[in-house]
C-alpha cells in the first residue's frame, strides 16, 4: 500500500479533483485592505464546503502551535456551508503562516496514522 | 490498568491526573477539556506537540471481523478522532442506486417508495474504480452502474386449495435484492469478470406482491458520499468513546467487594480470593474496564470512588461494501486532501491578493 501521502491515486483524490474543478477560487477567502492584510497577526479565514470534520480537527492543530495565541472555529448558520477560523498570533509569526503550518501539521499527524494503523493491521493480521 | 492504595496523592500526582484524564464524578463528568496544548501548565511549555504526537500516538487492533472492526487510537485528541469518524460515515463515497426508470408497476408499493427502497440496497462494487457523475454529465460506463429487475407475482398451481401461506400459495410473492439483475454497459463485463457486480445481500425485500402484479424497471447507480443521501454511507455505525479506566483508591475487601462488583457491567470488576494486607480475604479485582459502560452506580454508594481514563476506542462497523479497514484508511486520505486542497487555495488567494495589490500600486 502507498504511504507517502501526496499524490496517490486513491479515493481521496477523487474527492478533491471533484472540488477543485467546482469551487477552487472561492473556497477560501480572507479580509484584506486593497490587497494588504491589515493586521497580520490577526484573522478570520472563510473557508467554505467545510464544516465541523475538517473545522475542529484544524482549530485542534493551530492551538497546538506556541506562537498562536488564539483560535477558534464557528459556523455562521446552519444552513450556509461555511466556516470561519479565527487566529490570533504573537509578532513572530503571522496568521496565514500559523494557517499554513496548521494545515501541514494536520497532513503530517494524517500520515503518520496512516502509518501506524497499516503496521498495527499487518501485525494483527500475521498473529491470527 | 494503573492500581492504587495509598490514600493520599502529592499535588503533581493530582495535576498529572486533571490534565490526562476526564473524572467520572458523583454530579457530572468532569476535566473534559484538553490541556495538551502549549502554556498551559508551567512544565509544558517547551514541548513540541506534533513531534510528541508522533512519539506518543499507537493504533491497537482489537477485534477484526468481516463487517466489523474495533480498535483503539491511543493519544490522540477527540478533535482528530471525531474528524475521522465523521468522515467515515459522510464523506467517505460508494456506489448506490440513485436513477430509477420505472417502466411497470402494479404493486401496492408506489414508484417514488420503491426508489428510495431500492436506494438503500448496498452495492458491492469498488467505489475507486468509478467517477463521480457529475451533474448534466452523461451516463457511461466509468461513472454508472445498470440494474434491471423484471418480476410478475403468480398463483402456485400446485398448491393445495386450503392452503393460507402466501410463500405456498403464490410464487413470487417477495421481491428480494437477488432479483436485481447487472446489465453490464462498455467493457463492465470483462473489466468485472472476476468481481460481478451485485447488491451485497441476497435476501434484502424489497416489496411484498400479488398475483398479476409487475414490476419492470432499470436502476442507475452512482457514486455518492453520506453527506448527499446516507445511502451513500459506507458504514453502518463509525463511533468512538473514551476508554473507560477504574482506579481503586483502596482495596475493598469481603462482602463490600461484591458489593463492588454488582455496580459495573457484567465481567469488569470480579472478586477474588487472596492474602491482603496479611490477611486472607475476598477482595474485588478490575478485569475488563473496556467493557464498561461507565454507569456511575459505584459512585451512589459512599464506601467507593473511581475514576476514568483518557484513551479513546474508535469502533469501526462496516456495511460490508468495503472492507472496515479501507473505510478507516480512506477517511484519513480524505482529511489529508481537505488539508491539501486548502492549502493550494490558501497560496492561489494569497497569489491573487498579491496581484490585485501590484495592480493597485500601477494605477
Amino acid at each position: 500500500m502507498d504511504t507517502s501521502g501526496d499524490n496517490d491515486g486513491n479515493s481521496g483524490e477523487d474527492q478533491s479533483s471533484l472540488f477543485n474543478e467546482n469551487i477552487a477560487d472561492d473556497l477560501l477567502e480572507f479580509e484584506t485592505e486593497k490587497g494588504i492584510v491589515k493586521d497580520p497577526t490577526s484573522l478570520t479565514f472563510s473557508i467554505n464546503g467545510e464544516d465541523h470534520t475538517l473545522g475542529n480537527a484544524l482549530r485542534y492543530v493551530i492551538t497546538l502551535n506556541p506562537e498562536v495565541e488564539y483560535c477558534g472555529y464557528s459556523i455562521p448558520h446552519p444552513s450556509e456551508d461555511k466556516l470561519n477560523i479565527r487566529i490570533q498570533t504573537t509578532e513572530n509569526t503571522t496568521a496565514i503562516e500559523a494557517m499554513r503550518k496548521g494545515l501541514e501539521d494536520l497532513k503530517i499527524i494524517c500520515d503518520h496514522i496512516k502509518e501506524t494503523f497499516i503496521r498495527s493491521n499487518r501485525q494483527f493480521d500475521i498473529q491470527q | 490498568m494503573s492500581r492504587k492504595t495509598s490514600k493520599s496523592q502529592s499535588n503533581a500526582e493530582r495535576l498529572e491526573q486533571l490534565r490526562t484524564r476526564v473524572m467520572i464524578e458523583k454530579e457530572g463528568v468532569g476535566s473534559t477539556s484538553s490541556s495538551e496544548f502549549p502554556y498551559h501548565s508551567l512544565n509544558h511549555q517547551d514541548i513540541d506537540y506534533i513531534k510528541e504526537f508522533m512519539k506518543k500516538f499507537n493504533v491497537k487492533i482489537i477485534r477484526k471481523e468481516q463487517y466489523d472492526m474495533e480498535f483503539d487510537l491511543i493519544g490522540v485528541d477527540a478533535a482528530i478522532a471525531n474528524a475521522l469518524r465523521r468522515i467515515m460515515i459522510a464523506e467517505v463515497p460508494t456506489m448506490a442506486i440513485e436513477k430509477v426508470y420505472v417502466y411497470n408497476n402494479t404493486s401496492i408499493v408506489q414508484d417514488e417508495v420503491l426508489a428510495h427502497r431500492l436506494g438503500l440496497i448496498p452495492i458491492k462494487a469498488d467505489p475507486d474504480r468509478f467517477h463521480f457523475k457529475h451533474a448534466n454529465e452523461p451516463p457511461t460506463d466509468m461513472n454508472t452502474i445498470v440494474f434491471k429487475i423484471e418480476h410478475e407475482c403468480t398463483f402456485n398451481p400446485k398448491a393445495r386449495d386450503d392452503e393460507t401461506d402466501p410463500q405456498k400459495l403464490y410464487i413470487g410473492n417477495n421481491l428480494l435484492s437477488e432479483s436485481l439483475i447487472w446489465v453490464p454497459k462498455g467493457d463492465q463485463e470483462e473489466q468485472y469478470a472476476s468481481c460481478p457486480l451485485r447488491p451485497v445481500h441476497n435476501d434484502i425485500l424489497i416489496v411484498q406482491m400479488r398475483p398479476g402484479q409487475k414490476i419492470k424497471l432499470e436502476a442507475h447507480c452512482e457514486k455518492g458520499i453520506g453527506k448527499d443521501h446516507a445511502k451513500w454511507s459506507p458504514v453502518a455505525t463509525a463511533s468512538y468513546r473514551l476508554m473507560p479506566e477504574i482506579i481503586l483508591k483502596q482495596e475493598i475487601t469481603g462482602d463490600l467487594a461484591d458489593k463492588f462488583a454488582a455496580c459495573f457491567t457484567k465481567g469488569v470488576v470480579e472478586v477474588e480470593e487472596g492474602y491482603i494486607e496479611g490477611q486472607y480475604a475476598k477482595y474485588a479485582k478490575v478485569v475488563n474496564p473496556r467493557i464498561d459502560m461507565v454507569s456511575r452506580e459505584a459512585l451512589r454508594h459512599k464506601e467507593f470512588e473511581d475514576k476514568v481514563q483518557l484513551t479513546r476506542i474508535l469502533n469501526v462497523e462496516s456495511t460490508g461494501i468495503m472492507d472496515s479497514e479501507k473505510i478507516f484508511l480512506d477517511s484519513v486520505h480524505i482529511l489529508q486532501a481537505k488539508c491539501r486542497r486548502l492549502l493550494t487555495a490558501l497560496e492561489h488567494k494569497l497569489r491573487e491578493k498579491e496581484r490585485n495589490r501590484e495592480q493597485m500600486d500601477l494605477s
